[in-house]
């Protein structure tokens, strides 16, 4: 049984490394090695999209780590790479797209959505809490004059 | 009991509705391209034939379409016929030739006929990516002043040209008259 499971977390394991496409980049250091990774899983494939563009088979994808791989050695800045995609392929390469006019429901929606469904579940429990809602609850006179005659039944029944 | 409040579940469903619908006719694999109102991008190669060098420069004077396409897609020969005919009507077109075996677009080009003013040769890609290409075919249209106007991915055949490209097409050409 045991076997079985270590067989079974290796093959998850490699799979894993299957999956992501594979170059042969020798880097200068580990920190560069680092932001390339960085890059290619923070930058999006154009061609088959919902794929970062370290895990697409795409040409295109490997075009744009060539690109990125080149731009590492001549000193760019994350930034300067990051711009150099978005002038060529739009915002939609970024998968953390920049804070603007047209991209703040984006980052802030979740947000308001979430505080929406706060200030609905506050005024649902305020409701249900109410003094208003209590005295709905209370019994009037008449109704608790029956209340009491039913009970005094159930028990001259017994 | 408020009543408006039971108006809220239709509200939100038809918020939903028209969203839903909305992105039934969405094309994801389109994207809006960047280099809408840029210059052409710079470049220097060589022609698909060999013959000449080619620069962003030689692109200008009047309007354009530019055509991306490859011997290795499929798409690019279903346009092939078409481009041959809007050549044969006056339309200018101008072809890139994207990361392709040089020898393979020379024989393209001479059997099923050349409808491109100016062939040329990005065996690199590099003229492609600078353009924010990330697939073939795609055609741009670009102005006389070699503005990029407008862009198309996928294939152009009769009713994008009627319907997207000639317009636009028609309206540069009357633009660049004086």
């Amino acid at each position: 049984m045991r076997r079985w499971l270590a067989a079974a977390v290796l093959g998850m394991s490699l799979a894993g490394v299957a999956k992501a496409a594979i170059d042969t980049y020798q880097f200068r250091d580990d920190a560069e090695r680092e932001r390339y990774q960085q890059l290619t899983k923070e930058l999006r494939c154009p061609k088959c999209q919902n794929q970062d563009i370290a895990d697409s088979n795409a040409p295109i994808a490997a075009d744009l780590r060539r690109e990125i791989f080149r731009m590492l050695g001549e000193g760019k800045s994350n930034q300067q790479i990051v711009d150099f995609m978005v002038d060529r392929y739009g915002d939609f390469v970024r998968y953390k797209p920049a804070l603007s006019g047209r991209t703040w429901l984006l980052w802030f929606g979740p947000g308001i959505l979430l505080a929406g469904g706060f200030v609905v579940l506050a005024v649902i429990v305020r409701r249900r809490r109410g003094p208003a809602s209590q005295a709905a609850q209370q019994l009037s006179v008449e109704e608790r004059e029956r209340l009491a005659k039913l009970l005094e039944k159930e028990q001259t029944h017994d | 009991m408020k009543r408006w409040i039971m108006v809220v579940p239709l509200a939100v469903f038809l918020l939903m509705a028209v969203f839903l619908y909305k992105g039934l006719f969405l094309k994801p694999d389109e994207l809006p391209s960047a280099m809408i109102g840029k210059p052409f991008p710079t470049f220097a190669l060589a022609s698909t034939q060999g013959d000449r060098n080619l620069t962003q420069a030689d692109l200008q004077g009047r309007p354009a379409l530019v055509n991306v396409w490859a011997t290795w897609c499929p798409s690019c020969k279903v346009e092939h016929p078409y481009l041959n005919q809007l050549a044969q009507q006056g339309v200018v077109i101008h072809g890139i030739n994207y990361k392709d075996d040089n020898a393979a677009a020379q024989k393209w080009l001479a059997e099923f006929h050349n409808p491109y003013q100016l062939d040329i040769r990005d065996e690199q890609g590099s003229l492609g990516l600078d353009l924010g290409v990330y697939g073939a075919p795609e055609t741009f249209l670009i102005d006389a002043m070699g503005i990029i106007r407008y862009k198309h991915v996928g294939i152009v055949d009769a009713s994008v040209w009627r319907e997207q490209l000639a317009p636009l097409y028609q309206g540069l050409v009357d633009e660049a008259k004086p």
